[in-house]
């Protein structure tokens, strides 16, 4: 939990000098250095993570070393500064948008109260345009003739290790969740921003832990959280326990790794380790008997997240690579992926680029319903919400609503879907058909304008929760807006990120709000073919007015 | 803001000096042409440059519903998917400043409660800097132009509509001036804007606010020689220059500025007219899933570790576990039962808990 009691940090957030409350900073941003404290940095990769990771991709993650982020001796090489500029040059050459926007941002300053870190700590460096001009100044000092004739007049500067540090600091206080971008009149993105200067620090190996060796687990074990194969098959069946005893009924369609399957199903893997991602696997499995679908998991491809896009390109394609090999070996017809957020930008926007489809995949057709899904024609994955939505919209789905009545729900967009992928509706349309109390956050705090957990691209990491529950007030403090008027007490979402750091959130701003998958939700309302009578939900509590609830009064949607 | 400043003002004074000391055909002729050459070849450049940059990854910012299930609605301009479609967002963006029209502003209450109110100043203010200067370039074709098009005679009817004064007041030149300094004082005043402006922020400013400052006192209050002027401008557009009378140094400090200002476009952030079209979260459409999209530089060596690897690594647990297997186990009466476990590439203490990152109690 973080260090600062809520008490203490509702009083700061309001009153302490910062850019939000009214003050203005004497100095110049270049002329304010960035102090590490504990508290305000992510832990250093371990070197055995970053030897590890070198071998795969030789040369993009700098020289495995053990360092100090408060040190002043970061043991960078002789060249780093060189080992910069030439990663910027090769990557202005690379990547359009890089070299556009460092060009063209007129600092009209629309951006600059968009973004849930700057809202939160009220740091002017958390403006988006000013995390911008961080890398902006390098980029003119070097590569501009004006900055380079008129220096720091025109905003151009030297690389220094102050102002790789402050890249550390403020690149690593950025989830690329794209807020900024939505608002922006030149739809600058500061998430290709971060995702450029993060590629820029690894190059010269500063990197975090939390990031790195997750990553490296992926790429060994399938899995972020290093669960080897056994085990990972053990958590998951572990959970069929679970939905015997809720249900009354045992499942026989999970399988694992099994060929000639139609449908290979990829889910965050944190889906079966930890709550409150396990309610929502269980929601999945759920739905997948209900319907007799044709599917196996895979625990070599076990992973939906990509740790690797928190780092740099090369490192995202490899992992994500893992899904269409896989679905190669197995001989499955499709690919259908979980409820995960960053794992999604992936899927949507760079898979198909990245590693294309093997020769067997077909476009995905809903074997239940023959629907096809031609926006997955090229990609050939399908987001369980699609799926889903569609099971609904046919009638496919036994539900009884009044099993989540216990359940006041409100739905938090994860900023991935929403604005790296257009998914605003499907979720909306799985809830209310699966609940009866359902209440929409503020207009501004939702769908494109959805705020940020603050705890995305890797800055899920316990070292920085005092900065971790500032960057998700703006999100919660909308929760607490809907728990005031409506009584809300179940924060949904389709992210397993937001899984696991809303709970963290919410335990520390709203303690009375729970988080809960949108999987978990129609599990809970799905009536099983012979289940006994349903008393408890997924996660054991008991329903409002158990027993009462009969098939027949509250089947909205059976057949 | 004080270098912006000053920069202005230099230039005014250079060319108020140049035309003192008889400098007309420079000021007059030749900065106008090479400032224009620069404008061209610098414009041109700027764009050619960023469009020799490839577009790896299609990274449409989705600001909608995007194109998924039939009965789903799709947000056709906020989130495209064929390419009229992105065309339609993109005129939006380029004519209607769509994204700048959804501004916000966040405020901290006691609570703490944030608050966001809409914000629509910046736009609207933004919008009619962008159109009253688009307006006023197309009047002043009219000095370029022998005749001069009817279209521009409508223009200036329009523009002029109230009738106020003479020569007639147009609504344009009291619209700029009064965006142009909303804008300046919104950088000044808004403290945040203030913190992140500079040199190359002010500047602009100043020198467009000076060059409409010099053009009214020209129309409305310092009368100058019109017809050596047109004669001047249409020599310039018919690549035959001529100065013939006394045009008044307030016309070359007014026409050193603006070429001042073509010079200075394409090396400025002013480039955001040339940009903005190639903004890739922008101009792309969000049909990633449907259409593939190819990265020249696409690595084709870079490959997942293999299942075969994966394999080798943890076939014993596998068999163990019952998950199928490509390969068999080795015979069982070797030494060590699990041989390949330890030798392949393997990152130290790969432990669950600590890669989790959260305290015990948020696990389960």
């Amino acid at each position: 939990m973080a260090d600062t009691k809520v008490e203490q940090m509702s009083v700061n957030v309001v009153k302490e000098p910062s850019m939000m409350t009214g003050a203005i900073p004497r100095k110049d941003w270049m002329d304010i250095p960035v102090t590490f404290k504990p508290g305000n940095y992510c832990y250093p990769a371990k070197k055995s993570i970053v030897e590890y990771l070198d071998k795969g991709l030789p040369g993009l993650f700098g020289e495995p070393r053990e360092w100090t982020v408060e040190s002043d001796d970061w043991k960078l090489p002789e060249n780093w500064v060189e080992i910069i500029l030439q990663g910027m040059r090769e990557r202005l050459d690379k990547f359009r948008s890089f070299k556009v926007f460092m060009d063209i941002c007129v600092r009209c300053g629309a951006c600059a109260d968009k973004c849930h870190f700057f809202l939160g700590t009220g740091d002017p460096k958390n403006m988006p345009v000013l995390r911008a001009e961080l890398l902006r100044s390098i980029y003119r000092g070097n590569f501009t003739k004006a900055g380079k004739i008129l220096g720091s007049i025109a905003r151009g500067r030297e690389m220094t290790f102050e102002v790789l540090k402050e890249w550390f600091m403020y690149f690593y206080q950025c989830t690329e969740c794209r807020r900024c971008s939505v608002f922006c009149p030149y739809g600058i993105d500061t998430a290709e921003i971060t995702m450029m200067a993060r590629e820029l620090l690894h190059l010269v190996g500063v990197g975090t832990n939390w990031i790195l060796e997750p990553a490296a687990n992926s790429n060994r074990t399938g899995n972020h959280l290093g669960l080897q194969p056994h085990t990972f098959k053990q958590n998951a069946e572990f959970l069929l326990d679970d939905i015997e005893e809720v249900t009354g009924v045992k499942l026989n369609s999970l399988t694992f790794n099994r060929k000639g399957a139609e449908v290979l199903f990829v889910i965050p893997s944190a889906d079966v380790f930890a709550e409150p991602g396990i309610f929502t696997f269980m929601g999945y499995l759920l739905i997948f008997e209900h319907i007799g679908l044709d599917y196996t998991i895979s625990t070599y491809s076990s992973e939906g997240g990509n740790f690797g896009s928190f780092t740099n390109n090369e490192l995202m394609k490899k992992l994500n690579g893992k899904m269409y090999a896989e679905a190669k070996r197995l001989g499955v017809k499709w690919i259908l992926g979980g409820e995960c957020g960053h794992m999604w930008r992936v899927v949507h926007q760079y898979m198909e680029t990245m590693n294309g489809p093997p020769d067997n995949l077909e476009v995905p057709v809903s074997p239940i319903t023959g629907t096809v899904f031609e926006n997955a024609a090229a990609a050939k994955m399908v987001h369980i919400s699609e799926f889903t939505a569609d099971l609904i919209m046919h009638n496919k789905l036994k539900i009884d609503k009044s099993r989540n009545d216990h359940r006041i729900v409100t739905f938090h967009d994860s900023c991935n879907p929403s604005r790296g992928m257009g998914m605003l509706e499907e979720p909306r349309y799985i809830l209310q058909n699966v609940c009866n109390n359902f209440y929409e956050m503020p207009e501004n705090t939702i769908r494109e304008q959805t705020f940020c957990c603050g705890s995305g691209t890797g800055l899920n990491t316990g070292e920085i929760m005092d900065l971790r529950m500032r960057g998700g007030l703006p999100r919660a403090n909308a929760v607490k807006h809907v728990e005031d008027k409506h009584g809300v007490n179940m924060l949904s979402c389709i992210c397993a990120i937001d899984r696991a750091t809303l709970l963290a959130l919410m335990e520390y701003w709203n303690p009375n709000v729970g988080v809960c998958g949108i999987s978990e939700l129609v599990g809970n309302a799905l009536i099983m073919d012979g289940e006994k009578e349903r008393d408890q939900d997924l996660r054991f509590e008991e329903l409002l007015g158990a027993g009462q609830a009969g098939e027949s009064g509250n089947n909205e949607e059976g057949e | 803001m004080k270098h912006a400043f000053l920069a202005v003002i230099a230039l005014i004074v250079i060319a108020w000096l140049g035309s003192l000391v008889g400098l007309d055909y420079l000021f007059g002729v030749i900065f106008p042409y090479v400032a224009f050459a620069i404008f061209l070849g610098g414009f041109i450049y700027r764009v050619a440059n960023w469009a020799k940059s490839p577009v790896p990854f299609r990274i449409p910012t989705t600001s909608g519903q995007g194109k998924s299930l039939d009965w789903v609605k799709q947000d056709k301009l906020d989130c495209p998917v064929t390419f009229w479609q992105t065309v339609g967002r993109m005129l939006l963006e380029v004519f209607a400043f769509r994204s700048l029209f959804k501004n916000t502003k966040a405020e901290m209450h006691d609570g703490p409660k944030l608050v966001y109110g809409s914000s629509k100043w910046l736009w609207l203010f933004g919008l009619a800097f962008h159109y009253c200067f688009l307006i006023i370039v197309v009047r002043h074709l009219r000095l370029f132009l022998n005749p001069v098009p009817a279209f521009i005679g409508k223009i200036e009817f329009f523009d002029g509509l109230f009738q106020i004064g003479v020569p007639v007041l147009y609504q344009t030149d009291l619209i700029f001036v009064g965006a142009v300094t909303f804008l300046f004082l919104r950088r000044v005043l808004v403290p945040q804007v203030r913190y992140i402006s500079f040199a190359a922020d002010y500047f602009p400013l100043f020198l467009i606010f000076a060059i409409a400052a010099t053009g009214i006192l020209m129309r409305y209050f310092i009368r100058v020689d019109i017809v050596s002027i047109k004669q001047l401008t249409v020599g310039l557009a018919t690549f035959s220059p001529a100065i013939s009378g006394d045009i008044g140094s307030l016309f070359y400090i007014h026409i050193f500025l603006v070429s001042a200002l073509l010079a200075y476009f394409p090396f400025s952030k002013l480039m955001h007219l040339g940009g903005v079209f190639l903004s890739p979260t922008r101009n792309l459409a969000n049909n990633n899933r449907m259409v593939r999209h190819v990265n020249p530089w696409n690595d084709p060596n870079i490959k997942p570790h293999s299942y075969a690897d994966y394999e080798d690594e943890f076939r014993q647990f596998m068999a163990d576990a019952d998950i199928p297997l490509e390969k068999e186990l080795p015979p069982e009466p070797e030494p060590e039962p699990e041989p390949e476990a330890e030798e392949t590439e393997k990152p130290a203490e790969p432990a669950a808990e600590e890669a989790s990152g959260e305290t015990p109690a948020e696990k389960e």
